[in-house]
């Protein structure tokens, strides 16, 4: 569950992020969160993950308040959102079993339950065959499926994904949302972070539409509002 | 309620064995930058171990010279033998003194002729002409002054003769040598330290993508601190065995090198085992300070990324 009122993020610099903004979602949703560039994006993924403690107003995610969070319970916020971004940050040196693995060795899971979890995900991103390979060996497609496996792994209970499609053509793109929406339909919320319109408008989902730090639309009508529309 | 704590323990003790594999795992990884760390600490260490040893054997020389620079207390000639030996007694009871031994003047003599190597020169040399005398060791000379002046109140005590200059000039070596000794392994150990602190350091920032990488998926700040941990304490570890060893190598050679040269005979080496537990103690204290502290130093700066 995300639940924003009256967000507003001022950098040091003075730069209006995020202008007042409030917004709820509730557990299980789906939605995309569009805007152009330098519209507030950026701010609202980093404000979600505890990177950035809010100007004003009040963040609750997955139970935690994030204009009050300790340092030491970042981490286990983090690990209730699984995050992916557009240029995968996978571990190079490490294999496509190994970096999601290295998510369940975070939070201490055996290696027995490692060897269990990681194949069964593995297979749900359809990488059954490539638990072997190194990430570069493997097409972006393939690398972002990585990247969702890894989020998936420890079972959060909310996926964002900043740009997911950023790096791939529009066939793998829709391949990534279609498996995003079976991830979803699995129980798990999912935030799709993107500025591509067609994609958006491919699936019937709810649609928060922010521009200059302030939410412009929010509408189940699964259209990607802009000023060209 | 027991079951749960079990398990968590369970999982904590699995998370250690997990994060000192990564620690070893990450100095081999590591290759260069872990050479080059130990490379640095063990040369530090060699040089502090080899600066101490001969710090060492010179302090301990100047304390033999220095016990022989003993203090001799010339009894009046006008006591018998009987009431000179009661000097020694009242010279004993004083402070600062060691040891304080009556000397007649019939073993005064015997030893002045024997000094000089016998022969009929010294024969028939009266032993009065010799005074009775109480020669002492100090247990601080660099207090002799003080010492002299009270030990020539003693009653019965003629005169006093001490080489205060000479004793002065000990104390003095010994403060040089004690303050360049510190100064020169604290000067190696900070360098020690800042090295092993930027190779970590330097290592991190090649890794700071993964830290990044690691903060988002949820890994606490002790997660990602423990494996380079890890890595500086056995940097530590190796650095002060290998140093430990050669500066033992060297210490024998330099040894074996002096004892062959009858010029330096004078010089009394002391063997290496006998400086085994300091040197060891020594070189443990320092190469895991330096390891340990010197990976904490250089991780603090990079977990606020």
């Amino acid at each position: 569950m995300i639940d924003f009122q009256n967000v507003t993020m001022v950098y040091d610099a003075g730069n209006r992020a995020l202008d007042s903004i409030s917004l709820h979602i509730d557990d299980g949703e789906f939605v995309f969160l569009v805007g152009p560039s330098g519209s507030g994006k950026s701010t609202i993924i980093r404000l979600l993950t505890a990177e950035l403690v809010p100007t004003s107003g009040s963040i609750n995610v997955n139970g935690y308040q994030l204009e009050k969070i300790k340092n030491r319970s970042i981490p286990y916020l983090r690990r209730t959102v699984g995050v992916i971004f557009q240029d995968f940050r996978l571990i190079e040196n490490k294999t496509v079993f190994e970096n999601v693995a290295f998510s369940m060795r975070v939070i201490g899971a055996s290696s027995k339950q490692i060897k269990k979890r990681v194949p069964y995900v593995l297979d749900l991103v359809g990488l059954e065959n490539r638990g072997r390979r190194y990430p570069n060996e493997l097409s972006g497609g393939e690398q972002q499926r990585v990247a969702i496996a890894r989020a998936l792994v420890n079972n959060p209970s909310m996926i964002i994904a900043d740009e997911p499609t950023g790096n791939l053509d529009p066939v793998r793109s829709y391949e990534i949302m279609m498996l995003l929406e079976r991830i979803n339909a699995l129980g798990t919320t999912v935030m799709v972070v993107t500025h591509e319109r067609e994609l958006v408008n491919r699936f019937t989902k709810r649609v928060i539409a922010i521009d200059e730090g302030r939410v412009i639309n929010d509408g189940m009508d699964g259209y990607y509002i802009n000023e060209e529309n | 309620m027991t079951e749960w704590m079990g398990t968590i323990s369970m999982k904590r003790i699995r998370k250690l064995g997990y994060l000192f594999k990564e620690g070893v795992h990450n100095m081999f990884s590591h290759g260069f930058m872990s050479f080059a760390a130990i490379a640095v600490t063990v040369a530090c260490l060699v040089i502090i171990g080899c600066f101490s040893a001969i710090l060492y054997n010179l302090s301990r020389m100047v304390n033999t010279l220095e016990r022989e620079n003993r203090v001799i207390a010339y009894i009046d000639e006008s006591y018998d033998s009987q009431t000179a030996k009661t000097v020694e007694t009242a010279i004993r009871r004083l402070d600062n003194i060691q040891e304080a031994k009556f000397v007649s003047r019939e073993e005064a003599g015997a030893r002045f002729i024997e000094q000089q190597g016998g022969g009929e020169a010294y024969e028939g040399i009266d032993a009065n002409t010799f005074l009775d005398r109480v020669v002492i060791t100090l247990e601080d000379n660099a207090k002799m002054d003080e010492t002299v002046q009270v030990i020539s109140q003693v009653q019965g005590v003629d005169h006093v003769n001490a080489r205060t200059e000479l004793a002065k000039g000990f104390t003095t070596i010994q403060r040089v040598l004690n303050i360049a000794s510190a100064a020169i392994i604290l000067v190696l150990l900070i360098v020690s330290l800042f090295m092993i602190s930027n190779t970590i350091k330097l290592a991190m920032y090649d890794r700071r993508d993964e830290i990044g990488i690691m903060k988002m998926i949820g890994a606490t700040n002790r997660f990602i601190r423990f494996p380079y941990f890890v890595e500086g304490f056995l940097i530590g570890v190796i650095s002060c065995a290998l140093a430990f060893f050669i500066t033992w190598g060297i210490y024998d050679l330099i040894a074996a090198q002096i004892q062959r040269v009858d010029a330096l005979q004078l010089f009394d080496i002391v063997p290496f085992l006998n400086l085994l537990l300091p040197m060891v103690a020594t070189f443990g204290v320092a190469g895991l300070f330096v390891g340990v502290f010197g990976s904490v130093m250089s991780i603090r700066k990079f977990m606020d990324v």
